[in-house]
């Protein structure tokens, strides 16, 4: 098996296994919805004041939402022996890592892209904010699953691994959540946004890069 | 290039000689840097012509800001070395100075927050080098807790590496977003001190105080490295003939 066909055959078996569990495939989104609306509940419902918070509101609730899956990424695979064989086979690890990081994005990153506007609407975004918002989410929520899954494969052989997940990468986080919340404010102010735009697309280019690898040494120490 | 010394250090016997030697001189001498330097800057620098008095909180502040930077990097360098060579001494040492960097990431966002009560009016003022020396102190904080929950110490060591390197590209870039948001949201409040344009008379117990600092850790970090070392080595030959030798004598240090 060639390396393309490995990366998508790993692709299309966890998106189809993602796929047959439609239950976990929507707790993120309704965790989504839900923390986006507990922020007026809290604050009240003043449209001047929602509207000069709600970038900052959808994106916090955006990072909550990939922090709550992320653990599924490799912890299944890893319980049943799947991730142990995946390390054996002559593919490079971070590859296939890389596969299973584009799956669970696509399975739980995307659907938060899409159920965002309707949020946005809820929350009175200004109208021309919105392409600013879904543009960073397309970059940032990526992001968060490459920066995730290194958590992830550091924490999966630990019994006790989810408080200490969401400990170890929201400090990691920090930089996404300003450049993109920070991007829509600005476009919801009617700045200009290409700098934070690019910021968070050149982020990317770099996790894409060196994640990875990151990933991969780190489920070899967790298995070892 | 002679790497002998080198290999040396990555033996825990000889490591432990090492630090056992060196650890009564680097406390002596930390401790008579942090006097001079404590009671220069304290009580012999003349008083900031603006500031008054309570500048001098610097002299406390600002090493254990810079020494809250130094202890990732030398994590960090640790990291590497667990990661290439393998080296156990340097897994120990990493874990030996991550406590050390959170209690200076502590110290200096404590001090920070009480100078900031007479100059800006309030304990916390959302300033972008205390914000993200406050995001470190949260990385340092999770890489004891996963230090803590990994029970195998090998494991441990080498995935408190991997987060160290991971940290050590996104320090930079966590710091200047933080620069960026303060900027974007508030303005500039206040512009700290200009190290440069310093008068000499603060500038000079500042640096016997960051010195006096320094050593201060390299004494902590090899008696904890030291005790780390025990611990994982307790079932070696070398750690019991040690310890018989040190508990038959009468007094040792």
């Amino acid at each position: 098996m060639r390396l393309g066909q490995a990366f998508c055959a790993m692709l299309g078996r966890d998106i189809r296994l993602a796929i047959r569990q439609r239950g976990e495939l929507a707790q993120p989104l309704v965790f989504f919805a839900a923390v986006a609306t507990l922020f007026p509940l809290a604050l009240g419902p003043e449209p001047a004041l929602l509207e000069r918070i709600a970038p900052g509101i959808i994106w916090v609730a955006a990072l909550l939402a990939a922090l709550l899956p992320m653990d599924r990424m490799f912890r299944p695979d890893y319980e049943d022996g799947t991730l142990e064989q995946m390390l054996l086979s002559p593919h490079p690890a971070s590859v296939l890592a890389l596969a299973k990081v584009v799956a669970h994005w696509l399975t739980t990153g995307v659907p938060v892209i899409l159920l965002a506007p309707l949020i946005a609407l809820f929350l009175q975004l200004p109208m021309e904010a919105l392409p600013v918002l879904l543009a960073t989410l397309a970059l940032g929520t990526p992001l968060l699953s490459l920066i995730g899954a290194i958590g992830v494969a550091l924490t999966v052989s630990l019994r006790a691994g989810g408080p200490l997940l969401a400990l170890l990468l929201l400090p990691l986080y920090v930089p996404v959540l300003i450049f993109a919340a920070g991007a829509v404010d600005r476009a919801a102010a009617g700045f200009p946004v290409a700098g934070p735009i690019y910021l968070l697309a050149a982020m990317l280019v770099l996790a894409l890069t060196l994640a990875p690898m990151a990933i991969a040494a780190s489920l070899r120490i967790s298995l070892s | 290039m002679n790497l002998v010394w080198f290999h040396k250090l990555g033996s825990p016997k000889y490591f432990h000689a090492l630090a056992l030697r060196l650890t009564p001189w680097l406390g002596a001498l930390s401790f008579a840097l942090l006097a001079t330097g404590l009671y220069w800057g304290l009580v012999i620098a003349p008083p900031d012509y603006q500031q008054g008095e309570s500048y001098r909180i610097i002299f406390v502040h600002v090493p254990s800001a810079w020494m809250s930077m130094f202890t990732w990097m030398f994590m960090a360098v640790c990291g590497l070395l667990v990661l290439v060579w393998r080296m156990k001494v340097a897994a120990s040492l990493m874990r030996a100075a991550a406590p050390l960097g959170a209690s200076f990431t502590f110290l200096a966002l404590v001090t920070g927050s009480l100078w900031g009560k007479p100059m800006w009016g309030a304990y916390w003022v959302w300033d972008a080098r205390l914000t993200s020396e406050l995001i470190l102190l949260f990385l340092y904080l999770g890489f004891i807790a996963l230090q803590s929950a990994i029970e195998q110490r090998e494991a441990a060591g080498r995935a408190g590496a991997v987060l160290a390197l991971v940290g050590v590209i996104n320090i930079p870039i966590i710091h200047y977003s933080v620069e960026w948001w303060n900027t974007l949201h508030q303005g500039a409040t206040v512009t700290k001190f200009d190290s440069p344009s310093m008068p000499v008379e603060m500038l000079l117990p500042l640096l016997v105080s960051a010195a006096g600092f320094m050593t201060y850790f390299a004494t902590v970090v090899l008696k904890r490295a030291r005790c780390d070392i025990l611990e994982a080595e307790a079932a070696s030959g070398w750690v019991r003939e040690w310890a018989t030798r040190t508990a038959t004598e009468p007094r040792n240090p």
